[in-house]
């Protein structure tokens, strides 16, 4: 998937080897999903044998260096044309956690949604804090600016389970007066 | 450490009585020190700008103490707090506020002059304020004539000018897009981080992000807070 295409799309730019692949890729995502010089090699393997990229040789160093072929080419530009797939949404966390908690009796569902909500915008903070470090790299930028927005979605959607849940406890039906309740009536 | 520049002590603020009885804000306790950007989230109805218009002396407390750079704000009286907020607090609402008939330097430098600085002395502030805040070029422009974000920037430099040390803000992005709210929080951040301490009032956690520290409001109470610290780095910058 992704490794596969970015690595194709920077050898677009030249003939590169391992570790060179491994530090563009993390320069351009900030470090975002570290890969490791393994996981470059094997993928760099399946690119060479499905003819994607070819081998050109070794460095003064002794490093092999990859290129693109043509057909990894047509393959980068059928990949920038191609929208993201939204598949089967991956298995959320959070989602399920909180479907449960408003089931599972006991479970106080207010303070699971601001001790996420706390987390995220601590998150969200450290995110601020890179973004006010100037300059900063276009395309890291826009990596962490995708951060800051998926964040941003995460506390929009605890907002609003927070408003649902409060809107359902105050409809459903009043519960009995509690003894303690009853104590301070008498003492009146 | 230093002096706190807002200190709430235990406030509350209540409306009406018996069966109207409200309680906007029930024995909230905050202090903010200068270089120090505090946000403050809620939901609808949960306070936040009750808990600003006391910090800024436009409100009283019913019960608790506001003190503004050490200074009781009810041991003021009126002619002494409205003289606060002239010179020491600086408010940013979300409709900029702006007076129509006066150019953006002259609504720059209006708390200035109605303090009693020489005109001349407070249109130098004013475009001097118009320039930390990136629109020294707009200065003789009408408020009409400008788009919401100037007009936003207009707001922030009069919150600022003649260097008053508390800035409050309530929700002065909500009637901007995405980019230009986050240029808002930019110059904000710019002016606490130059020794002003500021809140902020947001439902955006993008721009309650800016703050060093995050206070949640329910009903009037302080539920929450996340800390000034770092926390581990998520994320390395790029090389
Ligand atoms: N002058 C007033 N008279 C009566 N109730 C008020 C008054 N001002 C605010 N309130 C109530 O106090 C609560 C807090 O209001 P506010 O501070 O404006 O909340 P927020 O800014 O978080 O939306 C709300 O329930 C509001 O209706
Ligand atoms: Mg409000």
């Amino acid at each position: 998937m992704s490794v596969r295409f970015a690595l194709l799309a920077l050898l677009e730019q030249g003939p590169k080897y391992g570790y060179q692949l491994r530090s563009e890729f993390e320069q351009r995502t900030g470090s975002t999903w570290p890969l490791n010089v393994g996981q470059v090699y094997t993928t760099l393997t399946r690119l060479e044998r499905d003819g994607l990229v070819e081998g050109a040789g070794s460095d003064e160093q002794g490093h092999v260096v990859y290129r693109v072929t043509d057909a990894g080419r047509d393959e980068v530009a059928t990949w920038f044309t191609t929208p993201v797939a939204r598949t089967q949404p991956p298995r959320d966390e959070l989602a399920i956690k909180l479907a449960l908690a408003v089931t599972v009796p006991g479970v106080d569902v207010g303070t699971v949604i601001q001790q996420q909500r706390s987390a995220t915008i601590r998150a969200l903070q450290d995110y601020t804090r890179l973004k006010r470090q100037e300059p900063l790299d276009l395309a890291w930028s826009l990596v962490l600016e995708s951060l800051v927005f998926a964040a941003e979605a995460e506390v929009r959607w605890l907002d609003h389970c927070e408003a649902r849940v409060r809107r359902a406890a105050a409809e459903a039906p009043a519960p009995e007066p509690s003894r303690t309740d009853e104590k301070q009536e008498t003492t009146r | 450490m230093s002096a706190p520049v807002l200190e709430l002590d235990a406030v509350s603020r209540q409306h009406g009585e018996g069966a109207t009885l409200v309680q906007a804000l029930r024995t909230v306790s905050l202090r903010v020190t200068a270089g120090e950007l505090v946000a403050v989230m809620g939901p609808s109805g949960s306070g936040k700008s009750t808990l600003l218009t006391l910090a800024g002396g436009l409100d009283a407390p019913t019960a608790g103490v506001v003190r503004v750079e050490g200074t009781d704000l009810a041991g003021l009286g009126p002619a002494g707090r409205a003289r606060m907020r002239r010179t020491s607090i600086g408010y940013v609402f979300q409709d900029f506020n702006l007076i129509p008939a006066l150019t953006a330097a002259e609504n720059v430098a209006l708390p200035l002059e109605l303090d009693g600085v020489r005109t001349s002395a407070a249109r130098a502030a004013a475009r001097t304020a118009l320039e930390e805040v990136g629109i020294a070029d707009l200065a003789d422009r009408f408020p009409d004539h400008m788009s919401g974000g100037q007009q936003q920037r207009v707001a922030i430099a009069r919150a600022v000018v003649g260097d008053r040390r508390l800035v409050l803000a309530d929700e002065p992005t909500g009637a901007l897009d995405t980019e230009t709210g986050e240029d808002v929080l930019r110059l904000l951040r710019g002016r606490c981080d130059a020794g002003a301490a500021g809140v902020l009032v947001t439902h955006e956690a993008r721009h309650a992000a800016w703050a060093d520290r995050v206070v949640f409001l329910r009903d009037g109470v302080v539920v929450d807070e996340t800390t000034s610290d770092p926390v581990e780095s998520l994320v390395e910058t790029g090389a």
